[in-house]
C-alpha cells in the first residue's frame, strides 16, 4: 500500500473543486485568471517561498495548463525544484518541465545542470527520475550532453536493473533525436548481450534499443538473431507459472515475445540451419497453441495470446519461404474473420492482406473470397469493411477479377461516404489491370460513373478516355455503350464528358445506324448541355467543332448553336472565346484544314495509371504491401507500359503547352480545369501554330503560382497574395478556418486609403480582437500610417471595417506589418501580415510620344538611375496577359515607341510628400528562350531597383 | 512506438496526455480535439482501431473515461490494448477502485505512474509488481505531512474524520474529495458519473 501522502496539497485541491465548481466558461477563465494574478504575485513578492509553497503554485500552473491555457511565467520557480532534497517537489519540478518546457528554452543549461547531479546521485529513483525527464524532452542538447553517459549506465554492472531498464529506453529516445550517437565497436555487444540478461524488465526494455540500433546498422548487430531465437524459444515453451509476474493473464511474456519476433523481421530468414530450425519451432509452437482451449475467458488473455499470434504471421510472411507455415498462417486468420470480437476481424483481413502478396499463400488466401465478400457486406463498422475492400483489392488476379470487381461494384451502390471514392479507385486499378477483354473494362468504368459519379475524379474519366484512344479494338464498342448510357434519364455529368469526348472522336463509327445518326447523337448531347456546369460544356462545345469535321451535314445546325446568344454572349469567357472560335473555324477554313485541325487525337504516351499514383499517395502503406518492390514480380503495378513518366514533372516543365496531346494525363492542379478538359486539338506538328493562335489559350496566371516563393517562417506566408496584389488594390489578403481578410484600397498622388475587412468565419466571438500596424526597419519616416481604432468584439460570422490612412513621404522598399491578436474560443491567436503597400501604387501613368520618351531615357544616363534584370519567364508569354499587368501595375503601356513592336514601353511618376519621382521602362521578351529583359530608368536610383524586383516577379 | 496518449472522459473532456513525440502546442489541441470527435461518435461494439492519417488509434473506453493511444503503422494493436488495459489496472491497485476524480484530483500521480510504465513511447515494465514497487519507493521518499494542512472548514472536517480508514489511504482521500464536492454543491450528474470506478473486462 502506498503511504498516505500527507503533503496533499490542499490549496491544489481546492483550485481544482473550485475550477469543477465553474458554471460557465467564463467563469472558470474568470477563476483561473484570480489564480494566475495570485501565483504572479506570490512568486514575484518579496517574501521567500519554501519549497512547499513553490510545488503548490508550479503544480496549480500545471493543471492550467493542462485545462488547455498557455502558461509564460514559472518555469524558473519549477526549475529551482529540481534541486530540492525534498523529494515530492523535485518530481514535480521534473513534471513541470517535462510537460512544459520546449527543447530550445533559456533555461534548458539549469536544467541540465541538474539532471547530471540527479544522474549521479547515488539514489536510484533520482537517476531514474533524470532518465525519465531526458527520455520526455529528448531535445538534441539533451543527446548531445548525455549521449555518451547513458550507455556506460546501461551496461555497468554497478547499475541495478530499474535503472537499466530506464537508460535503455532513454537512450533509444536519445537516438531518435541524434542518430550519431549511436554507441558502436564494444558497446555492440555488450548491448546485444542484455537480451541475455536476467531480469525479464531489462530485456523487455533493452529489445526495443535493440530493434532500433538494428535498423541503423543491421550487420553489426547481427548477433542479436540467434540471441533472440533461443530467449524467444525459451519464452514459447515456458509454462505459465515460470515466468511469475511477466505472465500476463496467462500468457508468458507476451510484450518481449512480440519485440523479440519484430525485431527478427529486421533479417531475412537465419541462415544457420540450427537457429532457423529453432525459430521454425517456436513459430509452430505458437500456431499450435493458437488451437488450444484458452486458459481464461478474459479479452486479455485472448489479445495477449493473439498478439503474439499476429506477430508470429508477420514473421511469416517476412520470411515468405516457409510454404507450410504459410498456409497454416492463412488457415487461422481465416477463422478470425469469423471471429466473434471485432477487433479480431479486423486485424485478420488487415494480416491477410499481406498473406495474398505471397506466391505460396496467395492460393489459400484467395479461398477466403466469399467470407470477405460477406464481411463487406454485413460488417457494422466501417474501418473494417474498409479492411474487407483491400484484402479484396489484394486478393484479386486475373481469375477472380470479374468476380470481384462485381462485388465491389454491387457494394459501391449502398457504401459509406466515407470510402467510396478510394473504391471507385480501386475498382478502376482493377479493371484496367487485369482486362482481357477491353468491354468489359469499358463497361465497368461507366458502371462506376452511373453508380458513384460523384467520386469519379478526373484521373479515372481520363484513364478511361486514354485507353479507348489507345486500343482501336474497342472504340466502337465505346462509342456505342456511352451512346446508350447517354439516354437514360438521369445522366451523371461526369457520363456527359466522357460521352462528349467519346463521341467527338469516334462517333462516326455508330453513326452508320438509323438509331445513332450524327444528328441523333447530337441532339441528344445538346439536350445535356444546359444541365451542364461550365467546364463540360466547354468539352462539349469540342466535341460540336470535331462534328463539324466528321459529319458535314449537321454543320449548320452545329453553327446554329454556336452562334446562338446563349454562347457568344456567356458570362464565361472560356464558352464565348470556344464558341466564336469555333464558329469561325467551321466558317472560314476548308476542309482539307477543317480535317487537319480537328483529326482523331493520337495515341497518349503509354504510362503508368495516374489512378495508381494517387492512391500510392493517399495510402502509401497499404499500396506498398500490395505493390511495393517485394513483391514486385506477384504484383506488377498496375499499367498499360510504363514509360517512367512522372506526371507532376511533366506538366511542370511544360505549362503554356495546355493545348499539346498530353492534356489528358496531366495533373489538373496547375492548369484551369476549362483547359484541360479542351479534348480536340493538336493532331500532329503542323497543325499546332494554327491552334494556338485559333484557341487563344491562356493558361491561367495562377498556374504557376504553384510554385511560389517560400515565406520567410516568422511571417504567415502570404507571399502568394502579396504578389497577386502588386497589380490589383482590392480583394482577399488573407483566409484560414477562422478568419478572412479582405482589402481595398484607394490611391490618389501620395495618398492612400485603405480599408480592412476582418471577417469571423466561426460561430464564436472573437475577444480582444486588436488588429495593429508596425513598420520594419526604418519604414515609419517612410510610410505615415494612420489607423483607426476597431471594437474588440468581432461577432459570430460578424465582419469589421477598418480605415488606414496612409501617406508616402519617400520611396520605400519594406513593407507595412498588420499584426492580429485575438481570443478565440479561449485560445489566444496571433498572425502577422505583410500589407500589400508597394511603391508603385502610388505611380501615376503617364501618356508622352515617342521623342519626348527617348529624350528623358537619354537623360537618365547615369548607371546608377538604371536597374535591369534579365530573367525566365515563370508564367506563359501571353502577350494579352503582360499588358494586363503592367497596366494593373500603375503605369501608362505606352505603344509606337519601341522600334520593336513585341517590346513593352511603359511610363509612371511616383508621387511621394518630398519628391516626385518619373520612371521609365522596357520589357523585353523573348519567346524562343522564354526569357524577358526589364530595364527600368528613373530619377532616383532606389526607386529603379524596387520597380525592377515587383515586376520582374510578375512575369 | 506509441505516439502519444490521451485520456478523456465521456463529455470530451481531457483528463490526461502524454506526448512522446514533439509537437507545437497549437497542433496538440487540434490532434487532441479532431479524435475526441472521431472517437465519441464511435458506437460501442465498433472495433477499437481506427486508421487516422498515418497512424493507428487504439482506444477502449472504461467507464467514464477513455483511453486513447497513437501508433505507428507497425506496431501491435492488441498489445496496445493491453498497456492500455495495465495502465489502468495499476490506476486502481495505487488508488484502490481507481475512478475518474482520482485522476483529475492527483494528475501528477497519474503521470509518474504512466512514467514508470512507458517511457519515450516504449513499454518499460510490464510487471505490474515492479511498477508498485518503483511507485512505493518513490511514495516513502516523500516527507511526511505536518498535522497542520488537513483542512480545518467545520463540515468538511467532520465529515473527514468520519470517513477516515488508516488501511484505505487512497479511498479515504477520494471519498473526502467527493464530500468535499458535495459540500459545495456539486452533486450533479457530472459527478457521481465521475465517481463510477473503472473496472475491467468491458
Amino acid at each position: 500500500m502506498p503511504a498516505v501522502r500527507g503533503d496533499g496539497m490542499r490549496g491544489l485541491a481546492v483550485f481544482i473543486s473550485d475550477i469543477r465548481n465553474c458554471k460557465s466558461k467564463e467563469a472558470e477563465i474568470k477563476r483561473i485568471n484570480k489564480e494566475l494574478a495570485n501565483i504572479r504575485s506570490k512568486f514575484r513578492g518579496d517574501k521567500t517561498l519554501d519549497g512547499y509553497q513553490k510545488k503548490k503554485y508550479v503544480c496549480k500552473l500545471l493543471f492550467i495548463f493542462l485545462l488547455g491555457h498557455d502558461i509564460d511565467f514559472g518555469h524558473m520557480e519549477a526549475v529551482n525544484l529540481l534541486s530540492s532534497n525534498k523529494y515530492s517537489e523535485k518530481q514535480i519540478g521534473y513534471l513541470f518541465i517535462s510537460v512544459l518546457i520546449s527543447a530550445n528554452n533559456e533555461l534548458m543549461k539549469l536544467i541540465i545542470q541538474s539532471i547530471k547531479n540527479d544522474l549521479s546521485s547515488r539514489n536510484p529513483i533520482h537517476v531514474n527520475l533524470a532518465l525519465q525527464c531526458i527520455a520526455n524532452i529528448g531535445s538534441r542538447e539533451m543527446a548531445e550532453t548525455f549521449g555518451s553517459e547513458i550507455p556506460k549506465l546501461l551496461v555497468s554492472g554497478d547499475t541495478i536493473d530499474v535503472v537499466k531498464q530506464s537508460a535503455a529506453l532513454c537512450l533509444l529516445r536519445l537516438l531518435r533525436t541524434l542518430s550519431d550517437i549511436i554507441p558502436s565497436g564494444e558497446w555492440t555487444s555488450r548491448i546485444v548481450h542484455l537480451l541475455n540478461d536476467q531480469h525479464m524488465g531489462v530485456v523487455t526494455s533493452a529489445v526495443n534499443l535493440i530493434d532500433a540500433l538494428v535498423k541503423k546498422n543491421p550487420d553489426e548487430y547481427k548477433g542479436c538473431i540467434s540471441l533472440a531465437v533461443s530467449r524467444l524459444s525459451r519464452i514459447v515453451t515456458a509454462s505459465y507459472t515460470d515466468l511469475q509476474d511477466y505472465t500476463y493473464y496467462f500468457v508468458p511474456a507476451p510484450w518481449l515475445s512480440m519485440k523479440l519476433l519484430r525485431l527478427l523481421q529486421n533479417y531475412p530468414p537465419p541462415e544457420d540451419p540450427g537457429v532457423r530450425g529453432r525459430l521454425i519451432e517456436c513459430l509452430e509452437t505458437i500456431l499450435n497453441k493458437a488451437q488450444e482451449p484458452p486458459k481464461s475467458k478474459k479479452v486479455q488473455h485472448s489479445n495477449a495470446k493473439n498478439a503474439v499470434l499476429f506477430e508470429a504471421i508477420s514473421l511469416i510472411i517476412h520470411m515468405d519461404s516457409e510454404p507450410n507455415l504459410l498456409v497454416r498462417a492463412c488457415n487461422q486468420l481465416g477463422q478470425f474473420l469469423q471471429h466473434r470480437e471485432t477487433n479480431l476481424r479486423y486485424l485478420a483481413l488487415e494480416s491477410m492482406c499481406l498473406l495474398a502478396t505471397s506466391e505460396f499463400s496467395h492460393e489459400a488466401v484467395k479461398k477466403h473470397q466469399e467470407t470477405v465478400v460477406t464481411a463487406l457486406k454485413t460488417e457494422r463498422d466501417v474501418s473494417v469493411r474498409q479492411r474487407a475492400v483491400d484484402l479484396l483489392y489484394a486478393m484479386c488476379d486475373k481469375t477472380n477479377a470479374e468476380e470481384i470487381v462485381g462485388e465491389m461494384l454491387n457494394y459501391l451502390e449502398t457504401a459509406d461516404y466515407s470510402i467510396r471514392e478510394e473504391m471507385v479507385m480501386k475498382v478502376a486499378i482493377l479493371a484496367e489491370k487485369y482486362a482481357s477483354d477491353y468491354t468489359w473494362y469499358v463497361d465497368v468504368i461507366l458502371n462506376l460513373i452511373r453508380i458513384a459519379g460523384d467520386y469519379v475524379s478526373e484521373e479515372v474519366w481520363y484513364r478511361v478516355i486514354q485507353i479507348v484512344i489507345n486500343r482501336e479494338d474497342v472504340q466502337g464498342y465505346a462509342a456505342k455503350t456511352v451512346f446508350e448510357s447517354l439516354q437514360a434519364p438521369a445522366c451523371h455529368e461526369n457520363m456527359v464528358k466522357v460521352a462528349g469526348y467519346i463521341l467527338g472522336e469516334f462517333g462516326n463509327l455508330i453513326a452508320g445506324d438509323q438509331r445513332s445518326s450524327p444528328f441523333v447523337q447530337f441532339n441528344l448531347l445538346h439536350s445535356k448541355y444546359h444541365l451542364c456546369a461550365a467546364q463540360t460544356r466547354a468539352l462539349l462545345l469540342t466535341t460540336y467543332v470535331k462534328f463539324v469535321n466528321l459529319f458535314p451535314e449537321i454543320r449548320v445546325d452545329i453553327q446554329n448553336i454556336l452562334k446562338s446568344n446563349s454562347n457568344v454572349r456567356n458570362s464565361e469567357v472560356e464558352l464565348q472565346q470556344r464558341s466564336m472560335e469555333y464558329l469561325q473555324l467551321s466558317q472560314i477554313a476548308s476542309s482539307d484544314v477543317l480535317a487537319t485541325v480537328l483529326e482523331e487525337m493520337p495515341p497518349f504516351p503509354e504510362r503508368e495509371s495516374s489512378i495508381l499514383a494517387i492512391l500510392k499517395k493517399k495510402k502509401p502503406g497499404m499500396s506498398e504491401g500490395v505493390t511495393g518492390p517485394l513483391k514486385e514480380n506477384k504484383h506488377p503495378a498496375a499499367v498499360i507500359n510504363n514509360t517512367g513518366v512522372s506526371y507532376t514533372k511533366n506538366s511542370e516543365n511544360a505549362p503554356s503547352l495546355a493545348v499539346s496531346a498530353d492534356l489528358l494525363g496531366i495533373s489538373s492542379s496547375l492548369h484551369q480545369p476549362t483547359i484541360n478538359s479542351a479534348p480536340p486539338a493538336s493532331s500532329n506538328n503542323t497543325s499546332t501554330n494554327l491552334l494556338v493562335d485559333v484557341f487563344g489559350e491562356t493558361t491561367s496566371p495562377t498556374a504557376g503560382g504553384a510554385k511560389s516563393a517560400i515565406g520567410d517562417g516568422i511571417i504567415v506566408k502570404n507571399e502568394e497574395s502579396l504578389k497577386k496584389f502588386i497589380c490589383k488594390h482590392n480583394g482577399i489578403l488573407f483566409e484560414n478556418d477562422l478568419l478572412q481578410i479582405g482589402i481595398k484600397s484607394e490611391y490618389r498622388q501620395n495618398l492612400c486609403q485603405m480599408g480592412l475587412f476582418y471577417g469571423n468565419k466561426t460561430n464564436f466571438q472573437f475577444l480582444s480582437f486588436t488588429p495593429s500596424i508596425s513598420s520594419p526597419n526604418n519604414l515609419s519616416t517612410k510610410l505615415n500610417i494612420q489607423v483607426k481604432p476597431v471594437d474588440t468584439v468581432v461577432e459570430a460570422g460578424a465582419q469589421v471595417h477598418q480605415i488606414l490612412n496612409v501617406e508616402c513621404i519617400e520611396d520605400f522598399t519594406d513593407l507595412p506589418l498588420l499584426t492580429i491578436q485575438f481570443i478565440y474560443c479561449n485560445v489566444q491567436q496571433k498572425l502577422t501580415l505583410r500589407l500589400p503597400l508597394t511603391i508603385n501604387k502610388f505611380s501615376e501613368p503617364t501618356v508622352m510620344n515617342s521623342e519626348s520618351f527617348f529624350t528623358r531615357w537619354k537623360n537618365l544616363n547615369n548607371p546608377t538611375q538604371e536597374a535591369q534584370k534579365i530573367f525566365k519567364a515563370t508564367y506563359p508569354m501571353d502577350s494579352e496577359a503582360v499588358k494586363a499587368k503592367l497596366i494593373g501595375f500603375g503605369i501608362q503601356l505606352l505603344t509606337g515607341i519601341d522600334p520593336n513592336p513585341e517590346n513593352y514601353v511603359c511610363a509612371g511618376i511616383i508621387h511621394t510628400r518630398t519628391l516626385q519621382v518619373g520612371c521609365l521602362i522596357r520589357l523585353e521578351p523573348n519567346t524562343q528562350a522564354q526569357m524577358y529583359r526589364l530595364t527600368i530608368r528613373s530619377s532616383k536610383d532606389t526607386v529603379s531597383k524596387e520597380l525592377c524586383k515587383l515586376l520582374h516577379e510578375l512575369f | 512506438m506509441l505516439q502519444f496518449m490521451l485520456l478523456f472522459s465521456r463529455q470530451g473532456k481531457l483528463r490526461l496526455q502524454k506526448w512522446y513525440v514533439a509537437h507545437p502546442d497549437k497542433q496538440k489541441k487540434k490532434i487532441t480535439r479532431e479524435l475526441i470527435t472521431t472517437i465519441l461518435a464511435r458506437k460501442p461494439k465498433m472495433c477499437s482501431f481506427l486508421e487516422w492519417k498515418d497512424l493507428k488509434i487504439v482506444y477502449k473506453r472504461y467507464a467514464s473515461l477513455y483511453f486513447c493511444c497513437a501508433i505507428d503503422q507497425d506496431d501491435n494493436e492488441l498489445l496496445t490494448l493491453e498497456i492500455i488495459h495495465r495502465y489502468v489496472e495499476l490506476l486502481d491497485k495505487y488508488f484502490g477502485s481507481v475512478c475518474e476524480l482520482d485522476i483529475i484530483f492527483n494528475f501528477e500521480k497519474a503521470y509518474f505512474i504512466l512514467d514508470e510504465l512507458l517511457l519515450g513511447g516504449e513499454i518499460q515494465e510490464t510487471s505490474k509488481k515492479n511498477v508498485l514497487k518503483a511507485i512505493a519507493a518513490q511514495d516513502l521518499l516523500q516527507e511526511t505531512s505536518p498535522s497542520s494542512s488537513l483542512p480545518d472548514w467545520n463540515l468538511t472536517v467532520i465529515l473527514h474524520a468520519l470517513t477516515w480508514d488508516p488501511l484505505e489511504p487512497r479511498k479515504h482521500l477520494r471519498v473526502f474529495l467527493k464530500t468535499m464536492a458535495l459540500v459545495k454543491g456539486n452533486a450533479s450528474e457530472d459527478c457521481c458519473s465521475n465517481e463510477t470506478t473503472l473496472g475491467f473486462g468491458y
